[in-house]
């Protein structure tokens, strides 16, 4: 199974970018799990937690409101304001 | 020493000082204007992310947003003009201005109704000093703007569009702000903002195989909602941070010319007392030879 290239994204600077096995995000209707082979998708995310499920430990970071596309296992959340303090440093690029 | 010998050298003086203080603002404009590009630089994901979104929904659903709907016979057409807080900085600000005055007149030949919003004091103050009205303004953040600033400028801009004219609001929104484009060339530039182009704009960045077939979530029309505005503040806060690299690297160059200028002022006074010095030595010896001539002959 490939894995998830994903970008995190704010409005003033890229914030993440790496490999995940799975990410996790709310959007309007609910919780939305993407995992590798997810078919494309285009959602508005409100605000909280979006997670990334790294080779790692998982990621959690807080976002207010944005949105989401999955398209060929390519993740991009964008976001207005991310706040990544809880994001560890090492798997940032 | 002479009279205007003094007055040379105190001038001289003078003119030293402005130096220094130039000199300190070119190096200073030249250190902020590194970072302000840094930040124009880090914009581009995000740009990139929305306008990929947007241009992929707009494609692929058939659906009529109240943002890229053109009005039929639009009366009233709001301006925002990016200038700048302080002056120093050439014409940095003087052209801006002088572009949204060609615009004004441009609208006003085909019948709309100019309504400007401002960012920076220097626009506010072209503005009071006219005794024109103008519809809102924001200031005091114009070499370092911060995305909330955007957002409340795309809010309230946003705003007045979704109003249109007949509710004391706008049917256009254009939007003047400088270029940068590297360090020597900064352009003015003027785009319409609202009602919004998102497919033309993104016609180039569409891959050879066109969008993938998104599926949307709750649906395309609830996507777009969210995707537009934001789009239009991700505009707008570009246009403040190329403003804010422009507005620097405009005041790096006036004060490298003004530091050039004073350097050759301090030249020519400086050979100016010389030649005062150079003056009363030579009086002095003449006045001491016909002196002593004088005695000679009197003997």
């Amino acid at each position: 199974m490939s894995a998830l290239q994903v970008e995190l994204v704010a409005a003033d600077r890229k914030v993440w970018e790496g490999e995940a096995s799975m990410v996790s995000a709310r959007s309007i209707d609910g919780d939305l799990g993407i995992l590798p082979g997810h078919t494309p998708v285009l959602a508005v995310l409100v605000e909280g937690e979006v997670t990334i499920h790294t080779s790692g430990a998982p990621q959690n970071v807080t976002i207010d409101g944005g949105f989401l596309s999955v398209d060929d296992d390519r993740v991009v959340v964008v976001a207005d304001r991310v706040d990544a303090g809880s994001l560890s440093a090492s798997a940032s690029s | 020493m002479g009279a205007q010998q003094r007055e040379y050298r105190q001038r001289s003086r003078s003119v030293q000082s402005t130096k220094k203080i130039t000199r300190a603002m070119e190096l200073i404009a030249a250190s902020r204007v590194v970072k302000a590009r840094q930040r124009v630089a880090e914009t581009t994901p995000y740009a990139r992310a929305i306008t990929r979104a947007a241009s992929a929904v707009a494609t692929h659903a058939d659906v009529d947003h109240p943002l890229t709907t053109k009005r039929e016979q639009p009366r009233r057409a709001g301006v925002l003009v990016v200038t700048s807080d302080r002056g120093l900085a050439g014409a940095y600000a003087a052209n801006v201005l002088k572009r949204s005055e060609q615009l004004r007149e441009l609208l006003e030949e085909s019948g709309m109704e100019y309504v400007p919003f401002l960012t920076g004091r220097k626009a506010e103050n072209y503005y009071s000093f006219r005794n024109r009205p103008f519809e809102d303004s924001w200031s005091g953040f114009s070499d370092s703007p911060t995305f909330d600033v955007a957002q409340e400028i795309s809010e309230r801009l946003i705003g007045e569009f979704t109003r249109g004219t007949d509710e004391g609001g706008v049917d256009e929104i254009h939007l003047v702000y400088t270029r940068f484009v590297n360090m020597v060339t900064q352009e003015v530039q003027v785009t319409r903002l609202l009602p919004l182009e998102v497919v033309e704009d993104a016609a180039p960045r569409t891959p050879e195989n066109g969008f993938p077939l998104y599926e949307f979530e709750p649906d395309a029309a609830e996507v777009l909602d969210a995707l537009l505005p934001r789009y239009i503040t991700s505009r707008i806060w570009n246009a403040l941070l190329q403003s804010a690299a422009s507005e620097l690297a405009a005041r790096q160059r006036a004060m490298k010319s003004a530091t050039d200028n004073a350097e050759e002022l301090i030249k020519t006074y400086t050979r100016l007392a010389n030649q005062a010095r150079q003056a009363e030595i030579t009086q002095e010896i003449s006045e001491i030879v016909g002196g002593a001539s004088a005695l000679a002959d009197a003997k």
